[in-house]
């Protein structure tokens, strides 16, 4: 792939701030794909709850204190993680794939598919993201699945009008145009050659936005319309810990939020850093 | 220009068909609200009877056809909930709403573009680096948590600011009472640092872009002032794709008052709709939305417009 030339991961490692970002985006991704390892309970199973430990504060035998069920918010926390990050890859791979699939296919053969396409698309960013997917929420109800599905509607279209600007311009150079001379099918001309060479931007952008799948995502849990509280999120971990905020119980609202801001910040670093280096315009 | 305008009119009217479609049928699938709006006791008879009185025991085509014909005579139905007519109920609320985007916008504004271009003319100066860290930050927060730390800091732990309600009203506003203004001050920050991250990154962004194009090397060669060439010829340019931005930033702010509200207990439109997707209150639900929209396709619309004004380019 053009994108991962030797070159450009030699640039992105120039900034400090970048791979700070990324050693941290890592270790979170660790942490979070072998959560028994890491903690000292497991926050699902009610067995290994007791209600006697409700609301410790932080420092006693439970380093970031518990709730009010008597979970370790640390634990918590790093399963929360863990289906923070569930959502937000899941839901950006699945966008791009429809996204990208559409916005070549629209950039390709124009015409009526296309209007179709990205009237459907317009339509869509006429209109605020975090309602389309309240709504989708409100209908739906509560759970994992359907908001990876929610965030997955939201999103295509970022990807599909990129794809299909780029493809605009790459359909009309020679390399596609003697593909086409030479007989090639329409679907390889899109996947085989124009494909490849479209690849860096949806990169950059599915890097940011994974950032904003991961908010969107904990903003409608903390609406109360994303996932559920026996599966928690750090949204829904933040949202339950603020309705014990004014009781003083502060520990249960901010050290999800911390954790969150953390791991939001690392992705932003590493998609600014991928965006400088593919913006042309600040080259000198 | 008057074909173009009434060509956007057109395709707004249709935006506005297809969303207020969509949204009875998504309402209409998200089930029957009579079994919220009665109390538990209630017989079968009254549910059938309450049915009836708000026309939910027609066929999905029959429902969205009378309110089509509402439509025509400038009416959105009667709220479920609340018995009064829904546009009513939501202009009620609106000038709340309306009161802390415009604020939060105002504020963005006025300290996003002038961070921004600060920071980039010296993009590697500590405090460059220290207003980069600050929208970093700004971008990266979602806008709840925001709300949270400020409530946890100024309402919790130092007892300065009230973290719920509007407070004293005067004409319209809060803005003109000392107790209003007390109450707006966190839910405008907490409304606008992600919009403030967002413009200042954006006027950054552009502003380096610019400074590196020939124009300005010559009018460096020529001898006009640093500040001359900052703030008219390079801010200029870079504040023509900005306008579109802030458009478009200006809905996300209406709609991201439902968490803003929720959090600070404001009585607005964010805080209504809520309750009215839990309560499936159909018809208000539609009215907000379509309010929204509405509100929506009229910033792209002015933003449109300002754009052939300051963009020769693009003049029809």
């Amino acid at each position: 792939m053009k994108f991962l030339n030797n070159e450009l991961v030699s640039e992105f490692f120039e900034d400090k701030l970048a791979v700070a970002g990324l050693v941290i985006f890592v270790i979170l991704s660790l942490l979070a794909l072998f959560p028994s390892y890491v903690t000292y309970q497991n926050p699902y199973d009610l067995t290994q709850l007791y209600l006697e430990n409700s609301f410790r504060p932080p420092g006693s035998d439970f380093f970031l204190g518990t709730d009010e069920q008597g979970r370790d918010i640390y634990s918590a926390m790093i399963y929360g993680l863990r289906i923070s990050l569930y959502v937000g890859l899941a839901s950006t791979i699945l966008s791009v794939i429809i996204g990208y699939t559409l916005g070549l296919i629209s950039g390709y053969y124009g015409g009526w598919v296309d209007t179709i396409i990205m009237r459907i698309a317009d339509i869509q960013l006429s209109f605020p993201a975090i309602l389309i997917a309240l709504i989708i929420m409100a209908l739906w109800g509560e759970g994992v699945g359907k908001i990876i599905i929610a965030i997955t509607i939201v999103n295509w279209v970022y990807y599909a009008r990129t794809a299909r600007g780029v493809v605009l311009s790459e359909k009309e150079k020679d390399y596609a145009q003697s593909a086409k001379a030479l007989g090639m099918g329409n679907l390889s001309i899109i996947f085989k050659e124009i494909m490849p060479n479209t690849t860096a931007p949806i990169i950059v952008i599915a890097t940011v936005r994974i950032a904003n799948a991961i908010i969107l995502e904990a903003t409608l849990s903390f609406l109360g319309l994303g996932v559920p509280i026996t599966e928690p999120s750090l949204g829904s971990l933040i949202s339950n810990g603020y309705q014990v905020l004014f009781s003083g119980y502060w520990w249960a609202s901010v050290f999800p939020g911390m954790l969150l801001m953390v791991l939001i910040i690392s992705i932003n670093l590493i998609g600014d850093r991928m965006r400088d280096i593919m913006n042309p315009r600040l080259k000198r | 220009m008057l074909k173009y305008i009434l060509n956007r009119l057109f395709h707004s009217f249709i935006v506005m068909f297809v969303i207020s479609f969509v949204v009875f049928f998504i309402m209409f699938k998200a089930g029957d609200p009579v079994q919220l709006l009665l109390p538990p006791d209630a017989t079968q008879q009254d549910v059938i009877e309450m049915r009836h009185a708000l026309g939910l025991d027609k066929s999905f085509l029959q429902q969205y056809k009378a309110f089509l014909e509402n439509v025509a005579k400038g009416n959105l139905g009667n709220s479920f909930v609340y018995g009064q007519p829904a546009l009513d109920v939501v202009m009620e609320r609106l000038p709340a709403t309306l009161e802390l985007s415009v604020l939060a916008m105002l504020f963005s504004i006025l300290f996003g573009i002038p961070l921004g271009v600060i920071s980039s003319i010296h993009p590697k100066a500590w405090y460059s680096r220290a207003i980069m860290f600050f929208s970093l930050a700004g971008i990266s927060v979602p806008v709840f948590w925001t709300g949270m730390v400020l409530v946890l800091i100024f309402s919790v732990l130092l007892g300065w600011l009230p973290s719920s309600g509007r407070g004293e009203v005067y004409l319209f506003t809060s803005a003109f009472t000392w107790d209003g203004i007390k109450h707006l001050i966190m839910p405008v920050l907490t409304l606008s640092f992600f919009q403030l991250a967002l413009i200042l990154r954006l006027t950054r962004t552009g502003m380096m872009e610019v400074l590196m194009q020939d124009y300005i090397k010559l009018a460096r060669a020529k001898g006009v002032p640093r500040k001359v060439i900052v703030y008219y010829h390079a801010l200029k340019n870079s504040l023509i794709p900005l306008i579109t931005v802030i458009g478009i930033q200006f809905g996300q702010l209406v709609a991201f008052t439902i968490v803003t509200e929720t959090i600070f207990a404001w009585p607005g439109t964010g805080k209504l709709i809520i309750d009215s997707i839990q309560n499936l209150d159909r018809p208000i639900v539609v009215a907000y939305l379509l309010i929204i929209s509405f509100i929506f396709v009229l910033i792209n619309f002015v933003v449109d417009v300002l754009y052939t004004f300051v963009d020769p380019r693009v003049r029809v």
